[in-house]
């Protein structure tokens, strides 16, 4: 099997680099500075800053600094990258185009709306095609990322229910939620009321009926859920929460798993967060930034965050005008280089392409769980979505843990797996290949995995002591938090 | 389609391994009334080259463009970007990775965060910077937040009007719903904030201004922090133009105990307004209420330095409701395009920068003055400063806009009592010859 014998990863040619401010010799300069055309002004001296420290450098030290620090990376174009929960997707280099267009790159966010007719029709039309997708009404995308969108969604809960006379406190958060969601509920004073899943992996409507009473403002739901599983009484559950009066929250984070098959209006979802990095292939930058629209019924459109976008006649305006809305969520109109990249992945996918691609992320997932389930543990043996959760119960008696099967990944050139979420699978290794990934690449990864596992049986210290080929090894992170070093000494 | 790779083949080989029938039936766990019965109407697909084209047209509809001299600042700054940064940052290692999970196959993104910590920290005169929040507003609203948290019991913060509205907008939204409750100090006739009333405020947490405040004007920081001290509670002092400080005393230095703002203006464009990036930093023994990721120096099993992530325990994943804060990712690239912007200017270079923009834009000031018009703030200023026109602006406005200029924001909407007055901002951007020419529409 070619993963054995020739794995992916080698040892490279990997440079050792030094920190910036070892770099460098006082009086270099690495940028060109325009000369100075006018007079020298006067300056308050008692207001002067010291002289800032940082190294001076050349324009060809920056790049060397830089180039190879990002040799000791690992991103998509890399390689493999099946972390669950996260859609690690292929990012289309046309999109990175698109969004440095000179005029758009240099727009102002602060322009009479005249002068922006241009950025302001891409809005728009990204919030219709999101809207459609979703099935939802109306659309912002001022949020700036997953957690951003849930934080306006519990925003729009807490202005909906103030309108209709009275405060709630509490939420509803299941047990297979994202971790984010009870921070964000917090953030808005509610009270994060847990539910557990059932031995299936799904939500009981019986539980949530005892739990929903008329202090409770709503539930968050991820659908799919974290186990990779469509929560199938989705509708029955919106309807004990509304008839209490409460709203349906749904984390759109898995919507990968379910383009052109889901409605979330239909499911009874009144509001959906969607994340343009997952979903729709915006580069995650090494941990952002991603864009975390926010899409809602017409009910709660009078809510969302302002201004809003929207179209009279032949053009298009910024109107702030809307007494309900929850206010301002970001300093302009949110990551507008990111939903460029997505209006561009979804004006060059289609309607058809992006169905398909939801078709293909779920084919792949269940094509892995099938090809490994012999050899490790799955905790919920059912077709799953875009992703499919394993454990290291198997290999419990050979005292290898999920983090050592992942660091061995790393040797053969994978990125390891969701590890340890979600929370209610001990031990979880949770796998979403995306689409974009064909069948020979898969049929690696698993003859990897297998061999992995066949590794732990055999030479179990090989996993414990893995990566054995990155430029570092493993880090001491205990030491890290009880002694932090956050930034570097200062030169004096 | 490109981006799938699938044949028809390999479908039917992978179906038939996972026992469907068909596509569908992978979906069969998904109920009839839950499903999408509507059309999208979404446009027919484009190729490569239909979407370069359709991205040039939204582009030629824009009343302004990259030519255009765009007077303007307001948290949104035009500064020249080095080729180097663009290719650099737009390296795929960097911009195709995840969050730095797994540390060994993420030191580029980990070394590259810890040295934009350690610069912006030097630039704002504090201990600790984390590794970016969304926004320069987002970022505000934390440093309030976490303000909040300090102070335990404590119900009231205080921001200057003079920070950007749309900043002030975004910290009601973050913190009404909670019940916090949020006092504005007024503007003195110097454009300086005013904190004569501080005393009279009880059950105060936290105190914000901005400086450069959104006037253009430099508050006097030494005497705010001994006044907002004095009245027992935080200072947390925010920026939209970080370049200020290659010039100005920073924040830190002049005693603020939270360092926040917007960090564009370091090698991002302005993008209508995003991504940006959110720098926030404090003084040490606040380091454990801080929002937002923090990578720190360790070593591995075998004795060489390396970076992780670390102080997990405050944040939304492992603490849930009780998290410093709701944030779960970081603006990695545009962090790590602002720590290589810092290391391209270098030390010598940011002095050489902001003393260029403060000269170009004192050198506008006075065209003005000479040409009739008022600065309406005495303070000092570094690139932005208030105008007033002794007739109607706006036709001028008008005719320099014909020429490609965009001069200056009008206040009237976002300060009605500042109706008719110009914000404008000069950077290293605009030469002398277009400032002449706008002097020259002003006295014509």
């Amino acid at each position: 099997m070619s993963a054995t014998s020739e794995p992916l990863g080698t040892g490279g040619l990997i440079f050792n680099e030094p920190l910036l401010w070892h770099k460098g010799r006082k009086g270099r300069t690495g940028m060109s500075i325009p000369a100075g055309d006018v007079p020298a002004a006067a300056i308050d001296d008692a207001l002067l800053g010291e002289p800032v420290d940082f190294p001076d450098l050349s324009e060809i030290d920056v790049v060397r600094h830089y180039t190879r620090l990002s040799q000791w990376n690992f991103g998509v174009d890399s390689g493999m990258y099946p972390l669950g929960s996260c859609t690690m997707k292929y990012n289309p280099k046309t999109n990175e185009r698109q969004a440095a267009t000179p005029a758009i790159a240099a727009a102002h966010p602060m322009l009479a709306d005249e002068l922006c007719q241009g950025t302001l029709r891409l809005l728009f039309e990204l919030q219709r095609s999101l809207a459609a997708i979703t099935g939802l009404d109306a659309v912002s995308l001022q949020p700036a990322a997953g957690a951003h969108g849930e934080l306006t969604g519990m925003l729009i809960f807490h202005a909906w229910h103030r309108h209709q006379g009275a405060q709630r406190r509490k939420i509803l958060i299941p047990d297979t939620a994202h971790g984010t969601n009870p921070a964000s509920a917090a953030l808005c004073g509610y009270q994060a009321v847990a539910i557990k899943s059932d031995d299936r992996g799904m939500l009981d409507p019986a539980l949530v009926a005892e739990l929903m009473d008329e202090d409770t403002a709503g539930i968050m739901l991820t659908n799919p859920n974290t186990l990779g599983l469509f929560e199938e009484r989705i509708r029955e559950i919106a309807a004990i929460v509304h008839a209490k009066g409460g709203l349906v929250y749904g984390d759109g984070a898995n919507m990968n798993a379910v383009l052109g098959v889901i409605d979330a209006k239909r499911c009874g979802i009144d509001v959906l967060h969607l994340n343009l990095h997952k979903t729709f292939s915006t580069p995650h930058g090494g941990g952002g930034p991603g864009a975390g629209p926010v899409c809602v019924t017409s009910e709660l459109e009078p809510f969302l965050p302002v201004p809003r976008v929207v179209k009279e006649g032949g053009s298009f305006r910024l109107d702030s005008d809307r007494p309900l809305s929850v206010g301002r969520i970001h300093a302009f109109h949110g990551n507008f280089g990111i939903l460029v990249r997505a209006y561009s992945y979804i004006l060059t996918m289609g309607e058809a392409g992006l169905k398909q691609a939801s078709r293909l992320a779920v084919l792949n997932a269940n094509y892995i769980k099938e090809q490994l389930k012999d050899v490790l543990h799955l905790p919920y043996d059912r077709p799953c979505m875009h992703e499919c959760v394993f454990s290291d119960l198997n290999q419990q008696a050979q005292k290898i843990t999920t983090l050592d099967m992942a660091k061995r990944l790393i040797d053969y050139g994978y990125h390891p797996p969701t590890i340890y979420f979600p929370l209610v699978v001990h031990g979880a290794l949770m796998i979403e290949p995306t689409e974009t990934e064909c069948k020979d690449d898969l049929d690696q990864f698993i003859a990897t995995l297998r061999t992995i596992v066949r590794e732990a049986e055999e030479q179990p210290d090989l996993l414990r002591q893995a990566p054995h080929r990155t430029k570092v090894r493993r880090l001491d992170e205990v030491q890290a938090a009880r002694c932090p070093c956050l930034i570097g000494p200062s030169a004096g | 389609m490109r981006y799938l790779p699938h044949t028809p083949e390999e479908i039917d080989a992978m179906l038939a391994a996972v026992g469907a029938a068909s596509l569908d039936e992978l979906f069969a766990s998904v109920p009839a009334d839950c499903r999408m019965t509507r059309a999208w109407d979404l446009p027919a697909p484009k190729t490569e080259w239909e979407l370069n084209d359709h991205l040039r047209a939204l582009a030629a509809s824009m009343g302004v463009n990259e030519q255009t001299a765009v007077l303007v600042g307001a948290g949104s700054y035009h500064h020249h970007i080095p080729e180097t940064i663009r290719v650099l940052a737009g390296r795929s290692e960097f911009l195709t990775a995840y969050t730095p999970y797994q540390p060994e196959m993420a030191q580029g993104t980990l070394q590259g965060i810890f040295e934009y910590q350690t610069l912006t920290a030097r630039l704002l005169g504090v201990d600790v910077v984390n590794a970016s929040m969304y926004d320069g507003a987002s970022a505000l609203a934390e440093a309030l937040l976490m303000g909040l948290r300090i102070a335990k019991k404590k119900r009231r913060v205080a921001v200057a009007r003079a920070i950007h509205p749309h900043y002030r907008a975004v910290v009601r939204a973050y913190l009404e719903p909670a019940g916090f409750e949020i006092v504005e100090l007024d503007t003195l006739d110097s454009g300086r904030t005013d904190l004569g009333g501080l005393d009279a405020l009880d059950d105060l947490a936290a105190v914000a201004l901005q400086s450069p405040n959104f006037f253009g004007v430099i508050e006097d920081l030494d005497s705010a922090a001994a006044a907002i001290h004095q009245a027992g509670a935080l200072f947390v002092a925010c920026f939209t133009e970080p370049l200020a400080y290659g010039l100005y005393r920073n924040p830190g230095s002049c005693g603020a105990d939270i360092v926040c703002g917007e960090g564009q203006s370091f090698g991002l464009p302005r993008s209508f307004g995003g991504p940006n990036l959110g720098m926030f930093g404090c003084k040490e023994p606040f380091t454990r209420n801080m929002p937002g990721r923090l990578v720190g120096e360790t070593r591995d099993v075998e004795g060489r330095r390396g970076y992780v992530l670390t102080l997990a325990t405050r944040e939304q994943h492992i603490r849930r409701e009780k998290a410093t804060s709701n944030i779960c990712s970081n603006q990695g690239i545009c962090a790590l395009t602002a720590a290589m912007y810092m290391a391209s200017l270098g030390g010598t270079g940011i002095r050489q920068l902001a003393r260029l923009n403060y000269d170009r834009s004192e050198y506008l000031k006075n065209l003005l003055i000479k040409a009739g018009a008022r600065i309406v703030f005495a303070g000092p200023t570094f690139n932005e400063f208030v105008v007033e026109f002794a007739a109607d602006f706006r036709p001028v406005r008008e005719r320099l806009l014909a020429k490609n200029i965009v001069a200056g924001l009008e206040l009237g909407t976002l300060y009605p009592d500042m109706a008719g007055r110009y914000l404008f901002c000069v950077t290293e951007t605009i030469d002398r010859q277009t400032m002449d020419t706008i002097a020259a529409e002003v006295g014509a």
